[in-house]
């Protein structure tokens, strides 16, 4: 089992808790699911709305790990503050670092990302970066002192999938021990088993469950599909080939004219 | 004076951010803060002078991908 940080989870799937149509589904689709890790974000408070609090309760009940995010931050000074406000308020070392660098792909900066986790992970942070199939972007990121990869599927809520897959399967290779996460634009569950077939260790999504018309039976769907690939990778897949090769044996076929 | 809470307008009289909370009527409520950008922790929030023109954000959990 791969652990995260020393963090050995119970099982491969990370999920959000945003766009629920409500909080009992969300709590429904954890549990059900038995997703390991709960993302989650700080937002501006009102004076006496006590939103947090509430969600919050909600969040710990599920007794899964926490894992804050920065999303919708656009530089690396703007992620520092939100990580340490989420730090303070989750009570947690781990964040989901995301810096944006382009607004319509919400593709990572690669220069704030690697300044923010350097920065982070001095502050002894551990920092999950959500990060592209990018080489030299991942070797960056580990020099920074990340000791987990997050790369992207698919640009956030797009549930496109893996749309890169050689650029996945060169990251995998290029850093067989480095635990990573398939972080956003997944769909469909056969994405997330695609996923943990080519060796990521586990799989971060949210919108795909969210905003299906049945958010608990797709959280079901995306947990069987986690296993089931991480099953076939662990059972040592057969090599392609171009050509056929009859699987039933050829001697003692009747001879029939 | 006057300064921003959350990207709001505020005339306030309190001068430090522990103040500044109570009497925006945040309470106890579980927020986390920051000041011109930079994150105050709770045990500094009463050290933390604010003068007319500062920027006050004040954060809560919230839903997440």
């Amino acid at each position: 089992m791969t652990a995260f940080y020393g963090v050995e989870l119970p099982t491969a799937f990370m999920l959000g808790t945003a766009q629920y149509p409500s909080p009992a589904i969300l709590g429904e689709a954890f549990r059900e699911s038995a997703a390991s890790v709960a993302t989650v974000s700080v937002r501006r408070e009102a004076a006496g709305a006590q939103a947090g609090e509430g969600f919050w309760r909600l969040i710990r009940d599920l007794g899964v790990h926490v894992l804050p995010n920065t999303a919708g931050c656009h530089s690396p000074s703007e992620a520092i503050t939100t990580a340490k406000m989420a730090r303070e308020l989750f009570e947690t070392d781990w964040i989901k670092l995301e810096v944006i660098g382009h607004s319509d792909s919400l593709q990572p900066d690669p220069f704030g990302l690697v300044e923010a986790a350097a920065s982070l992970c001095r502050g002894g942070f551990k920092v999950f970066p959500y990060t592209t199939e990018d080489l030299v972007l991942a070797d960056r990121l580990l020099d920074a002192g990340c000791e987990v990869l997050m790369p992207w599927g698919a640009p956030i809520g797009t549930g496109l999938g893996l749309v890169n897959p050689y650029g996945l399967r060169s990251l995998r290779a290029q850093y067989p021990d480095v635990p990573m996460v398939i972080d956003a634009g997944l769909g469909l569950p056969s994405q997330a088993a695609q996923a943990m077939e080519m060796g990521f260790d586990a799989v971060l999504l949210n919108t795909a469950v969210a905003k299906a018309g049945d958010p608990v039976a797709m959280a079901i769907a995306f947990a069987k599909a986690i296993e089931a690939g991480k099953l076939a990778r662990n059972a040592d897949p057969m090599d392609p080939r171009d050509m056929a090769a009859p699987s039933t044996p050829l001697i003692g076929k009747a001879f029939l004219q | 004076m006057k300064i921003s809470i959350n990207g709001v307008a505020k005339d306030v009289t309190s001068t430090n951010l522990a103040a500044i909370l109570h009497e925006a009527g945040y309470g106890d409520a579980r927020v986390a803060t920051a000041v011109n950008g930079q994150f105050v922790p709770v045990g500094q929030r009463e050290s933390c002078p604010i003068e007319a023109g500062d920027q006050v954000e004040i954060v809560a959990p919230r839903q997440g991908g």
